[in-house]
């Protein structure tokens, strides 16, 4: 049997991950940041934020969107490995590390907010 | 033996017994050496290298936002700390730095959207700066959404 390449499956969760972080991450990093903790705009309150996540389908969304991030930070961030700091030949090493640590940050987050609150 | 000639041949546990310099996958083949640093020799390098930097800060906002909800779990007076660390100096500094690598990976990746995506209506191919424009779009609409649930009543 041919030995399928994932490398195809990583790329779309680079892609797919790239696409929602450039849309929704400069809001959400301006809002949680700063504009919150400054309060640069009227803040919800503990309850409301508990509120707010505490809905199956938002739980759901954020799950998806977080493991797209750090698939995303895996595959770009090896490929940076690779080239920037010319470690091509820690192929197998960097591979491992890097979508090993997304899979484990994605379990915890998943665990998280199953749990939640 | 009718083994056909060549080095590539020989079965691999053979190489190294014909060049026992040979290392499987690793062939000594002619390459300039390059400094490490190659990326701080132009501009374009640089600009390159930052980009693909971003992903440390978009990595970083997801661990933070997972942080954050277990801190909301944690009750009100976690979450009450939490928001004091957030606007200590330091870590104010650090996030801004964290937010222009967004920005930066936001309008790159948007900008090379219409290279990446080549659609067709019928026969005609919509125009590069549709393209664009609709990925700009996109983002307004997806920051107005983000500000309406997170801070809207």
């Amino acid at each position: 049997m041919a030995k399928v390449s994932r490398e195809p499956f990583f790329w779309a969760m680079f892609s797919s991950g790239g696409m929602i972080a450039a849309l929704v991450l400069p809001a959400m990093a301006l809002l949680l940041w700063f504009a919150i903790p400054l309060g640069w705009v009227e803040a919800p309150s503990h309850a409301d934020l508990v509120t707010k996540i505490d809905r199956p389908l938002v739980k759901l969304a954020l799950f998806a969107f977080v493991v797209l991030l750090l698939f995303h930070w895996a595959h770009r961030f090896r490929f940076t490995l690779y080239d920037g700091l010319q470690l091509s030949h820690l192929y197998g090493l960097i591979a491992t590390v890097s979508y090993g640590s997304a899979t484990i940050l994605s379990l915890s987050a998943a665990y998280l907010l199953w749990s939640f609150p | 033996m009718n083994r056909p000639e060549g080095p590539n041949s020989f079965p691999r546990a053979d190489r190294a017994a014909v060049n026992p310099s040979y290392r499987l996958y690793h062939p000594k083949w002619y390459r300039e050496r390059y400094p490490i640093f190659w990326w701080l020799e132009r501009f374009a390098y640089g600009k390159f290298i930052t980009r693909e930097l971003t992903s440390l800060a978009v990595g970083y906002a997801a661990v933070l936002l997972m942080f954050e909800i277990w801190v909301l779990s944690e009750g009100q007076q976690a979450y009450t700390r939490f928001q004091e660390l957030l606007v200590s100096p330091p870590v104010l500094i650090f996030h801004g730095v964290g937010l222009l690598f967004l920005l930066f990976h936001s309008v790159t990746w948007l900008n090379l959207a219409p290279k990446a995506l080549v659609v067709h209506l019928g026969r005609k191919r919509i125009p590069d700066a549709a393209v664009l424009f609709g990925h700009y779009a996109a983002w307004l609409v997806a920051t107005a959404l983000v500000v309406w649930y997170l801070v809207g009543r």
